[in-house]
């Protein structure tokens, strides 16, 4: 396969994951606003929503002030922001279109019929859109398109760098929005663990669709332990880091049986899920939380420069 | 030499006098029965597949919508065996003598010689690649697929208005249009016998794939070169591709070593043999032609003279498709092969000429006047459509700068019976047929028809508001 | 006259490139006025395509180095054995028809002074045309290296009235086809000495290389997760041509060299190595570097005569 469409199918879902990932972090905003002002309070949430998307300084550069109907036209239209929701839409649409080919048309329909729906949200009248609309038709966009992927894809190469993409991705964003959450939320000491912890926490795991599975998997009280394993060492819990590196690993695993031969892409995701498998989370709060994490974002990011690096840039020989 | 102007009344193609012209017999049924509420039904449905498979239009620098359709007209446009015959001798004749004359311009240029074609015509033209004289393409091909633009004036009567030698565009429509067509109406392919044009890709990449260099001792690893999805052919490019079975690849994804051109791939380098390219000479390679070029491929002109890889079309193959050197052409056909022409070529002054000029001067309001390098419609003149105003300014141009300029009667285009709004009414067609020329010389039956959708106008470039119809050729 | 040339071009890469290519005409053809004894062009760990001589008689090749290349340095060593032919390009193998070179570029193209000062040039032979253009470009273009770059054109350097050899070449071809004598420009190497000039360092044209990026993606802080990166593109130019002149086309002698800068027509001082429309047509290196950064290009060019 062209290095470059690998590329492209790689980047589009990355850009999709992306999507779906602003549309989370949204709804909790969303949330959170509608809940009683407790510690820093209802603009606050909105800033931390801004600091998890890691787009803070660009929306103070262009909007000032926090307010709700700016960070969801930061979050969600604005095309100067490059992880908005319409930019990665347009973003993933772009790389799908350049690869087309290489897509089923089932893929390519949902996906230029996303790219249709979001013009059509952008003429829309603003106050005919609640949040709840937009975050929802984000999540069944990117449903949609993972869903004609698996059904019509063939198991061939691209649909390894498309699950790729979709795996890093997601093991960078469920990383940084733990860390954002623990790190810059709550920075007091004396707050951690307090009701308020608590409560934030659930945000979380209900940010990613996952409070109801967490009841069922561990039951009783939500403590800060428990929530840490479940999205970083649960292997059920499907955001978790292990299951998001494990799927990297397993699809670089199929690249190098297929191609009969090895990068050190290979090496490195099972290294990182070698970690997560033996890891308990008793270490991982020795190590420190924040630490652990900021050390698995640069993991991630070496093994997206290895995929790059073995397979993307048309270097390898 | 006019011919054309002189006649008031055009060559309709589906009826004669009160009767129907055999090859339309099928259609006259067809349309007449076909409900209002049917055809408006079919006609969205084609708007939706089209755009549902994306096949869209841009036009460079007219802004608008980017995802524009061009407008498709369901009213087949159809040929009978016998006069398919005879256009594709007389098409296959043309593509052989442009080629012919190719490969003697760049090496001994006996035609010039023999005082045949004017030397400075060919010599001093912008599209003559000095870096490509001397070298012989794989079989002597430099175009391998050629455009001939034609239009019809009567029952045998044909002209070429233009040929395209480099890369000529529009094929995909000629593909889509059919396969939409038997998709709204598997009837009408049922009950008539229509060649197929289906095998047009297969017929394609065996073209590429025979023109492969001396040097390549497997089978020959064939890509398309795309300018990139910016470009305004970018689905057809990408269509091709996928219909070929054969990589899409944009400068950046090859790479000059050694002898010879590798594609970047996951899975390490793998070399490319015949490069089809859809991206002008002028940006192939920015160490030989433009150096300001990031489509290109730096180094690849070097491969291709030392016989390491194909060019499709040859570098230098313009030449052949300029509007001074097409008044030649007969004369080509006359000189390589012993032929005379099958087709004709319509009447051509040069404006650079000083009799032509005057002829043209004294005459505008009923001629057609184009641009030597234009192309798309864009600057030209269509005199018996023009308000005094655009004809004066016309005529400042050609006397400012003759030579820019040729000009040619107002041809009575034939008309096609075409879906209106008011219902079903002639309008002017061309048709651009693709031939392909590799081991062996190789025409689909059937090209692209172009239609003209205002009333009375002759302007069939889509740019201009022009459409689109299928093109049939009925089997014996 | 015997002459050997040693000529050495060092590129220097700030950031590590890619990869490199360069399209090679350092080699230079064998005609009456010269013949090549000994000749070779090196460059450390590079891939070399096979040479190819094309229609106007270049020796041409591709190098390609894989990155990264930090450092990249193209050394030319040879010998030639030269003969006074009084500008005459006799017996050069070449077939691109001299018609062809009636068209101009963008540095040869013609303006209302260019016209005048094509017109102002009498002469009642194609000969003499040739010689008196030559002198009328020669005085209408004061020699001061400096004041000129490599991107001037014919007529910018005719408007600033100074200029180098790149700039004397250009305008001498763009008033010489004005006046209907095809014209070409040449590069080469010139003993010095007894006061003939070649062009300063780097300002005569040579190589241009341009960089690109294909594709390699930004590693960027923790606020920010990674991008896609389009590829981005720097153009950086330079290069040497030790020197560089004109040759016109004279109905009967055939192709007649011009340098204007030394007043003359080149003779066995001269070593002819290639030519094409303009400086950037005919330039020795042309080169292309994957990559995004600074890059330095230092050249040394020594011709000697050799004793026998």
């Amino acid at each position: 396969m062209l290095s470059r469409t690998a590329e492209n199918l790689y980047w589009m879902t990355r850009y999709l994951e992306r999507a779906e990932t602003i549309a989370r972090l949204l709804s909790v905003g969303e949330r959170t606003s509608l809940t009683p002002n407790i510690g820093g309070g209802y603009r606050n949430e909105w800033h931390s929503v801004l600091l998890s998307a890691g787009t803070a300084p660009d929306y103070t550069a262009k909007y000032g002030q926090v307010r709700e109907r700016d960070v969801v036209t930061h979050l969600f239209f604005d095309e100067d922001n490059p992880s908005s929701v319409a930019s990665c839409i347009t973003r993933a649409r772009e790389n799908g279109r350049i690869v087309r080919t290489a897509l089923t048309t089932q893929m390519w329909d949902a996906l230029n019929a996303a790219f249709g729906e979001l013009r059509e949200l952008r003429r829309t009248e603003r106050s005919k859109l609640p949040l709840g609309d937009l975050v929802e038709w984000t999540m069944r966009t990117t449903a949609m398109m993972r869903g004609t992927m698996s059904l019509t894809h063939l198991r061939n190469d691209g649909y390894d760098f498309l699950n790729l993409g979709y795996y890093v991705e997601r093991t960078d964003a469920t990383a940084r929005l733990l860390d954002v959450k623990y790190y810059v939320l709550l920075p007091q000491v004396d707050l951690v663990g307090s009701g308020l912890d608590n409560y934030q926490w659930r945000t979380l795991l209900r940010s990613m669709s996952a409070h109801r599975a967490f009841a069922w998997a561990y039951g009783g009280e939500v403590t800060p332990a428990k929530i840490a394993d479940f999205l970083i060492l649960n292997r059920q819990s499907p955001r978790s880091l292990l299951a998001s590196v494990e799927g990297s690993a397993q699809h670089l695993e199929r690249l190098a049986r297929g191609y009969g031969r090895t990068t050190g892409a290979q090496g490195k995701a099972r290294e990182m899920a070698a970690e997560l498998v033996e890891a308990r989370i008793e270490d991982i709060q020795d190590e420190g939380l924040h630490e652990f994490l900021s050390r698995f974002i640069l993991e991630n990011g070496q093994l997206a420069q290895l995929i790059h690096e073995g397979y993307l840039n048309g270097d390898i020989r | 030499m006019d011919e054309g102007s002189a006649q008031p009344r055009y060559f309709n193609e589906m009826f004669e006098g009160d009767g129907v012209r055999a090859p339309y017999a099928a259609l006259d049924g067809w349309s007449r029965e076909m409900p209002p509420e049917l055809r408006g039904m079919k006609q969205s449905e084609a708007e939706a597949l089209f755009r549902r498979i994306g096949i869209t239009f841009a036009v460079y620098g007219e802004g608008g919508d980017p995802d524009r359709l061009i407008p498709f007209d369901m009213f087949p446009r159809v040929f009978a065996a016998d006069e398919w015959l005879r256009l594709e001798r007389g098409i296959k004749q043309r593509a052989r003598a442009l080629n012919a004359f190719l490969v003697d311009v760049y090496k001994r240029g006996e035609i010039v010689r023999a005082g045949r074609i004017p030397a400075k015509l060919v010599y001093c033209n912008e599209a003559f690649e000095a870096a490509v004289v001397g070298f012989r393409p794989p079989r002597g091909v430099y175009s391998h697929v050629v455009g001939i633009d034609l239009v019809r004036t009567g029952p045998d009567e044909f002209f070429v208005l233009e040929d395209n030698c480099r890369t000529p565009s529009g094929v995909s429509y000629m593909l889509e249009n059919r396969e939409i067509m038997m998709r709204m109406f598997p009837q009408l392919f049922r009950e008539n016998r229509i060649a197929p044009v289906e095998n047009y890709p297969t017929l394609l990449r065996r073209t590429l794939a025979s023109v492969a260099p001396i040097k390549c001792d497997a089978e020959p690893t064939v890509v398309i070169l795309t300018p990139g999805h910016f470009n305004s052919a970018y689905y057809e490019h990408s269509f091709l591709a996928d219909m070929m079975g054969v990589e899409l690849v944009e400068g950046t994804d090859l790479f000059v070593e050694g002898d010879f051109v590798w594609m970047r791939t996951t899975q390490g380098p793998k070399k490319v043999d015949v490069i089809y390219r859809r991206l002008d000479d002028a940006f192939i390679d920015p160490l030989c032609f433009r150096p300001d070029s990031m489509l290109g491929v730096p180094g690849l002109m070097n491969v291709y003279r030392s016989g390491g890889v194909t060019i499709c079309s040859a570098p230098g193959a313009g030449v052949a498709d300029d509007k001074a050197i097409y008044t030649f052409v007969p004369e080509m056909i006359r000189f390589y092969l012993g032929e005379e022409p099958i087709l004709r070529n319509v009447p051509t002054w040069q404006c650079a000429k000083a009799d032509d000029r005057q002829y043209v001067l004294e005459h505008l309001p009923e001629l057609v006047v184009k641009e030597v390098h234009g192309s798309g419609g864009y600057g030209m003149l269509v005199g018996p459509k023009a308000d005094k105003a655009t004809i004066e300014s016309f005529a400042h141009l050609i006397r400012e700068r003759p030579e820019n300029y040729i000009a040619q009667p107002t041809l009575a285009l034939s008309t096609c019976p075409t879906f209106v709004d008011e219902g079903i009414a002639p309008r002017h067609v061309d048709l651009r047929p693709y031939c392909l020329v590799g081991e062996t010389v190789e025409l689909v039956p059937g090209g692209l028809t172009r239609v003209a959708l205002k009333e009375g106008s002759l302007v069939v470039n889509s740019s201009q508001g022009g459409g689109v119809k299928d093109t049939w050729v009925m089997a014996d | 006259m015997r002459l050997s040339v040693r000529h050495r071009s060092t590129y220097r890469f700030a950031a590590p490139m890619r990869a490199v290519v360069q399209s090679h005409r350092l080699t230079p053809s064998s005609f009456e006025g010269q013949r090549v004894l000994d000749w070779r062009v090196e460059v450390e760990d590079a891939v070399f395509g096979a040479e190819l001589t094309d229609g106007a008689g270049n020796h041409i090749r591709t190098m390609f180095m894989l990155g990264p290349v930090e450092e990249l340095m193209v050394d030319v060593t040879g010998q030639v054995e030269t003969a006074d032919l009084s500008g005459v390009l006799r017996g050069h193998r070449e077939q691109v028809p001299p018609l062809a070179y009636l068209r101009t570029t963008r540095a040869t193209r013609s303006d209302l002074a260019l016209t005048e000062l094509a017109e102002s040039a009498g002469g009642a032979t194609p000969l003499d045309r040739a010689h008196s253009l030559a002198a009328a470009v020669s005085d209408a273009i004061r020699y001061e290296p400096g004041r000129t770059h490599e991107a001037t054109t014919a007529a910018e350097a005719l408007e600033a009235g100074v200029g180098v050899c790149q700039d004397h070449a250009h305008a001498l071809i763009a008033t010489a086809v004005i006046a209907g004598l095809p014209a070409r420009y040449v590069t080469g190497y010139l003993l010095t000495g007894g006061g003939l000039r070649a062009s300063g360092q780097s300002q005569s044209l040579g190589g241009m290389t341009q960089s690109q990026d294909a594709g390699g993606q930004r590693q960027e802080g923790r606020a920010a997760p990674e991008e896609q990166d389009d590829g981005e593109a720097t153009v950086l130019a330079a290069g040497e041509a030790s020197h560089a002149w004109a040759e016109l086309w004279v109905e009967g002698l055939g192709w007649v060299g011009f340098d204007v800068s030394n007043r003359c027509c080149p003779d066995e001082r001269y070593i002819r190595l290639g030519s094409g429309f303009d400086a950037a047509d005919a330039a020795p290196i042309r080169g292309m570097a994957q990559g995004i950064g600074e890059e330095t290009l230092d050249v040394r060019v020594a011709v000697e005569q050799v004793q026998q």
